[in-house]
Parts: structure tokens; C-alpha cells; sequence
């Protein structure tokens, strides 16, 4: 019973990350039909960025802060100056840019912060709580981070729901060109979008991080399950994504813990393609016809 | 020699048949010349070659893209360390690459199955998930798959036929090194009349027409399922002989051999070299052996330490991918092509003089279609076998 609920906190926690990474992957899809493969190396940059500055000497939340603000700028520069190039091209050819982009930033972080694994702080304990005399797994820091994926949620509806520009965002996103026609400045919004999906990225990768080895390597595996996740809840939906997020990480850890952590990446693969077969649009989709 | 001459010009079989010889006759030159280490690099070149040519197929005449190559290595590489693990060695080597062969081939249907109804990024997520998840799987068959340490291959010794005729030709010992490079490039180049074959006849059109149009692929009777199936089982293939040949030489099957790195290596081959060209997919498989060991040094010289150094090689490799999708998404070969035949298109229209002649494909002309989403985007010649969807 024990082993359950504290694979259970386990997996909530882990899935809270996925569902970020997943809602990052979501708001990039959803706007310019792009997989941000590259979502993973960029959250690893920032993240070291991080780590720099608290190795420095400042404090964690200056670090923190200090990510999500490279994280707001590199997904602008990602956007305007590569990613543009290949809008409205084929598929395939955004695809192999973002991989391009993904082996260039993995490589740069390698030759700059070094090539070997670094402990990152956290930023509360990582002692697992006490409830009625026993401890559980699901620690001060476990909290944080979901409360930290909550708290951006409800910004990012927010933002969306009830101010201008999240109107014109979801405009450029729906139709470009009625929302050209209507004044909205498509480009800024794509790059936007693209900086603030960046953001949302770069929080996954500090929260995975915290407590654990950081490595230029080490978000590699996460946008496997970010983009499981993101399938999983269809790859358009935010809430799709976040309830993806956590459907996972359960599932995932329960893979873990019962079955054997090397299996967690092939139990990942099996969901994917069971989606992918059964409900290719998602666990919410309704039918809707394609346009051939 | 006219003979030849007329054998090259009409027969495609006949074309890639004499391609084959000449690069065999390069090989055992090269070969004959290089040294033990040079050998050994140029047999890790083999197998870089071997898979990307199964992935140009794929990505660049059928439009699949696969990041799983990797991992479809490794299913080859384990068959043949356990297949040569055999104490009694009974079992010739070409069998061995043969039953790599076909283990890939088996996983590459059932991936290709599934791989059928994806398109785009999903198909590019779904394979990445496969390059890493397959070597957990080594890792939970710790006791039969060796684990994180992976498998030893045992090298068998060098036949004697082939110890003969090396003697025979030069009078000189054929080293281990010589005889894995040998390997390594004699699968390369039936690999490659093979797929060289398959793409220039029925099977291949069908590749292509399925990348190129889906609807128009579909009326003309080609089943797309089928057509893309098919391109996935034989680019499997190819990428089992190249995981055989990759443990052969590195005398190793491990996971970490097999990472997601090495999926996207394969994909910067075929893409440096240029999406659809089996020869591009050599000259990337070249660049991707010798780039590394000059750019490290280079890096070393400036000074940054080993570790740093060995990055450099890779970032390398991400630039000129980014630089060749934005700049010449054909790639070196694609490009090159491109620009030889507008030449070509230039003078002839000179040579006709100011008549406008209807014949000469002028390279903007075509394929301008806005309603398609599929052109070719490398400024829209017919030359352009650049990829699509």
C-alpha cells in the first residue's frame, strides 16, 4: 500500500514536469505546426545558465529567474531566425531543422559548460514528508514543482482567455491570414508564442533538474516522454497536454516501480503507439475529417 | 569499350553492375595502400554509408523520416555478437550479415507498419521514442544481452581463400583491420546496386510518387500503405547490415553505442549529403568518419581540452545541417546537380537562340503551384529530388 501511494506521488510529481514540457511542445505545435525537438537542448541551456549563476554565488531564484528569462529569449531568436525559414515547407523540412538545432545546442553546451555531470541545487528540502508517522515521497521540492506547473497553467489561460494579446495569439494561430487582414501582427505573434513556449520549457528543465545531476544529455529522454504526453492529449490542446503530462508520469512510474526502470522508455513507446493507432487525435479527440 | 559505353547508357542493371566493379577496384586499392587504422576508419565509414543509404531511401524517395535507424543498428549488431558468440564458429561471416539482415528487416516491418499511418512530426516523435527505448531493452535483459557492459564480438579468423588471394594479388599478409574494412565495403556495395536498383525501377517510382503526392499516388493505383511499408522493411534492412558490419568493427555491441546520437549522425549524413542521393549519402557517411578526428585537433590547438575538443565535431555537424536545410535543402549532391543541369538548360536555350522553345524546362517555371504544399521547396526544379512532406 505504501509502495503504491508513494509511486503514485512519484509519478504525479514526475508527470507534473512532463505536462509542462508537453504544454510547451503544444503551444509551439498548435501555432506553427512545428515539433519543437530542440525544446529539450534549449531547456538544457538554460538550466545551465542556471546552475552558472548559482555557482556564482547568487541565490537559487536568481538562477531560476535568470532562466526563464534566457529561456524567453532564445525561443524568440530560435523563432525569428531559423524557425521562420521554413514555415509554410514541408513537414519534414522544420522536422530536420529542429534536430539540426537540437545536435547544435546539445554540442555548444558541451564544448561551453563541459561535458560531465553537475549536481543542481534544489530549492526546498528533499526529505520526504511526514504524514501521520510515516514518510512519505513526496517531498517540499515535489510540491514546488507542482504548484510551479499549476501556477504557469492558469497564467497561460489567463493570458489567453482575457487579454488582447492572447486573442491575437490565438488568432495567428487559427487563421494567419484573416488575422493578418485584421491587423494582428502575425510574425510577433509566432515569435511570441515561440518565447513563451520557451519559458514554459525551461521550467520543466529546472524542475527535473533540481536535487539531480544535470548533464548536456540529460533532457534527451524528456522530450521523448513531453511528446508522449503532448500525443496523448492530441498535440493541440493545452489541457490535453497537461492531463497527458500526468497520465503518464503515473503510468511511467508505475512502469518503474514494478516493472523495472529500464523499461520506462519502452512502456512510453507501447503508449505512443497505442495512441497513435487507436486514437491518433488524442485521448480527447472527436472524428474530424482531413483534408487531403 | 564501345560496348561499355553502350551498356552504361541503356541498361541501368548494366550502369550500377560497372559502378560496382570500379568501386570495388577503389576499394582494394585504397585499402591496399592504407594502413591498419585508416582501414579500421574507413570499415566505421562502411557502416555509416550502409545505414544512411537505407535512410535516404526512406527519407529521401519515400518522405518517411526515421530518427530509429539507430536503434534498428542495434538489433543487427546483437544478432551477430551472439551469431559469432557460437564457440564452434561454424557459421560463415556472410551468413552472419545475411541473419542481421534479416532480424532488422523482421523489426523494420513491424515498426513500418506502424510507421505507415504517421506522417511528419509524429512519425519523426514516434522513432525517436524507438532509438530510446531499444537499448533499455539490452539493459533488462542484463544476463542474455551482456547489460550496460554489452557483448564482446569474437572476431572469427580470416579464411584462407582470402588469405591467398590476398597473397596472390600482393604478397603481402592480410591483416584483421584489412579484412574488416574488405567486409564493411563489399556489404556496402551490394547494399547499394541493391537499393541503387530498387529505386531506380517500379519500386522506387512508387516511393516517390507516394512522397510527392498522396492523392495522385493513391488514383494512379499505388497502394500507399504498401509503398511506404516497403520502403521502411528495405531501409531496416540495410541499417541491420550496417549494425552487423558496426560490431564486426568496433568488435562490440553496447547500448551505448546505439544512443540517440547515432540516429541523428545517420540523419546528418543523409542530409549533408543531399535527401534522395545514394551517393550523397557516402560522401555525409565520408564526412561524418574523417570531419571528427580534424575538427577535434583543431579544437585542441585553440585550445580546449579533449573532452571540449570531441564536442566540436558534433557542433559541427548541427550547423552545416542547419546551414544546408535553410541555404541548400537538396544537399551537397542535390545542389550540385541542380546547378549543372540549369546550366545545361541555360545553353541549350542559347544554343536555340531567342525561339522560346516550350521543351526546355526552365527551373522556376514548374511546380510553382501554391495549392501544393508538397514542392520541392530547392527553388522548384524538376532536377530537385528534395524532400517533401
Amino acid at each position: 500500500m505504501q509502495q503504491l501511494v508513494n509511486t503514485a506521488l512519484g509519478g504525479l510529481t514526475l508527470g507534473a514536469v512532463y505536462a509542462a514540457f508537453a504544454l510547451a511542445l503544444v503551444l509551439i505545435f498548435r501555432s506553427t505546426r512545428i515539433v519543437n525537438f530542440a525544446q529539450a537542448p534549449m531547456a538544457m541551456v538554460t538550466t545551465f545558465i542556471a546552475l552558472t549563476l548559482i555557482d556564482a554565488g547568487y541565490s537559487y531564484w536568481v538562477g531560476f529567474a535568470a532562466a526563464l528569462l534566457a529561456g524567453l529569449v532564445l525561443g524568440a531568436v530560435v523563432e525569428r531566425v531559423f524557425i521562420r525559414h521554413v514555415e509554410g515547407k514541408p513537414e519534414i523540412n522544420a522536422v530536420i531543422l529542429t534536430l539540426g538545432l537540437f545536435i547544435t545546442l546539445h554540442a555548444l553546451a558541451a564544448v561551453i559548460f563541459g561535458n560531465r555531470f553537475r549536481s543542481f541545487p534544489a530549492p526546498f528540502g528533499l526529505r520526504g514528508l511526514e504524514v501521520g508517522g510515516t514518510t512519505i515521497r513526496l517531498t517540499t521540492s515535489g510540491i514546488f514543482t507542482i504548484v510551479a506547473v499549476a501556477t504557469v497553467m492558469v497564467l497561460l489561460m489567463l493570458l489567453f482567455r482575457f487579454t488582447d494579446v492572447g486573442l491575437r495569439m490565438r488568432a495567428s494561430a487559427y487563421n494567419p491570414e484573416v488575422a493578418r487582414l485584421l491587423g494582428v501582427r502575425v510574425g510577433r505573434m509566432l515569435t511570441l508564442g515561440w518565447a513563451l513556449a520557451a519559458v514554459v520549457g525551461s521550467l520543466s528543465g529546472l524542475l527535473i533538474a533540481s536535487g539531480g545531476l544535470v548533464h548536456p544529455g540529460y533532457m534527451d529522454s524528456v522530450v521523448v516522454y513531453g511528446f508522449v504526453a503532448a500525443v496523448l492529449g492530441g498535440l493541440e490542446s493545452p489541457v490535453g497536454a497537461v492531463v497527458g503530462g500526468l497520465t503518464l508520469g503515473l503510468s511511467l512510474s508505475f512502469v518503474s516501480g514494478y516493472l523495472g526502470s529500464e523499461l520506462v522508455a519502452l512502456a512510453a513507446l507501447l503508449i505512443l503507439m497505442l495512441v497513435l493507432t487507436l486514437k491518433p487525435g488524442g485521448l480527447f479527440a472527436v472524428a474530424s475529417a482531413r483534408r487531403v | 569499350m564501345n560496348r561499355l559505353l553502350d551498356v552504361w547508357r541503356h541498361s541501368v542493371l548494366g550502369r550500377h553492375l560497372l559502378l560496382a566493379v570500379i568501386g570495388l577496384a577503389v576499394v582494394v586499392v585504397v585499402l591496399e595502400v592504407v594502413g591498419d587504422f585508416r582501414a579500421l576508419q574507413l570499415a566505421a565509414m562502411a557502416y555509416l554509408g550502409i545505414a544512411a543509404g537505407g535512410l535516404t531511401v526512406l527519407t529521401g524517395i519515400n518522405g518517411q523520416i526515421s530518427l530509429g535507424h539507430g536503434a534498428l543498428m542495434a538489433f543487427g549488431a546483437y544478432t551477430t555478437a551472439l551469431l559469432l558468440d557460437d564457440p564452434t564458429g561454424s557459421m560463415p561471416i556472410s551468413l552472419v550479415v545475411l541473419a542481421s539482415t534479416l532480424v532488422a528487416l523482421a523489426v523494420g516491418t513491424a515498426v513500418g507498419v506502424a510507421a505507415a499511418r504517421l506522417h511528419g512530426p509524429y512519425l519523426a516523435g514516434a522513432t525517436l521514442a524507438l532509438a530510446v527505448a531499444v537499448p533499455g531493452i539490452a539493459l533488462y535483459f542484463g544476463e542474455f544481452l551482456g547489460g550496460e557492459q554489452g557483448l564482446r564480438v569474437s572476431l572469427p579468423d580470416v579464411p584462407t581463400w582470402a588469405l591467398d588471394l590476398e597473397y596472390l594479388l600482393t604478397g603481402t599478409e592480410m591483416s584483421r583491420s584489412q579484412y574488416v574494412a574488405y567486409l564493411g565495403w563489399i556489404t556496402l556495395i551490394v547494399t547499394f546496386v541493391l537499393l541503387a536498383n530498387l529505386a531506380r525501377g517500379r519500386v522506387g517510382r512508387r516511393w516517390r510518387a507516394v512522397r510527392d503526392d498522396e492523392v495522385s499516388a493513391e488514383l494512379a493505383g499505388i497502394r500507399l500503405g504498401r509503398a511506404r511499408i516497403s520502403a521502411f522493411m528495405v531501409s531496416a534492412a540495410a541499417a541491420g547490415a550496417a549494425g552487423s558490419v558496426l560490431a564486426i568493427t568496433a568488435r562490440l555491441a553496447a547500448p551505448s553505442g546505439f544512443t540517440l546520437v547515432l540516429s541523428l549522425t545517420l540523419l546528418t549524413a543523409v542530409v549533408l549529403g543531399g535527401l534522395g542521393y545514394l551517393s550523397g549519402a557516402l560522401i555525409g557517411a565520408g564526412l561524418l568518419t574523417f570531419l571528427p578526428p580534424f575538427v577535434t585537433r583543431i579544437g585542441g590547438d585553440a585550445g580546449l581540452s579533449d573532452i571540449r575538443a570531441a564536442e566540436l565535431a558534433p557542433l559541427v555537424y548541427g550547423l552545416v545541417m542547419v546551414l544546408v536545410i535553410l541555404l541548400a535543402p537538396a544537399g551537397l549532391v542535390g545542389t550540385t546537380r541542380m546547378a549543372m543541369a540549369e546550366r545545361r538548360a541555360r545553353r541549350q536555350m542559347a544554343a536555340a537562340g531567342k525561339t522560346d522553345s516550350p521543351g526546355t524546362t526552365h527551373p522556376q517555371h514548374d511546380s510553382n503551384d501554391e495549392n501544393d504544399p508538397g514542392t520541392p521547396q530547392a527553388s522548384g526544379s524538376t532536377t530537385s529530388k528534395g524532400s517533401t512532406r
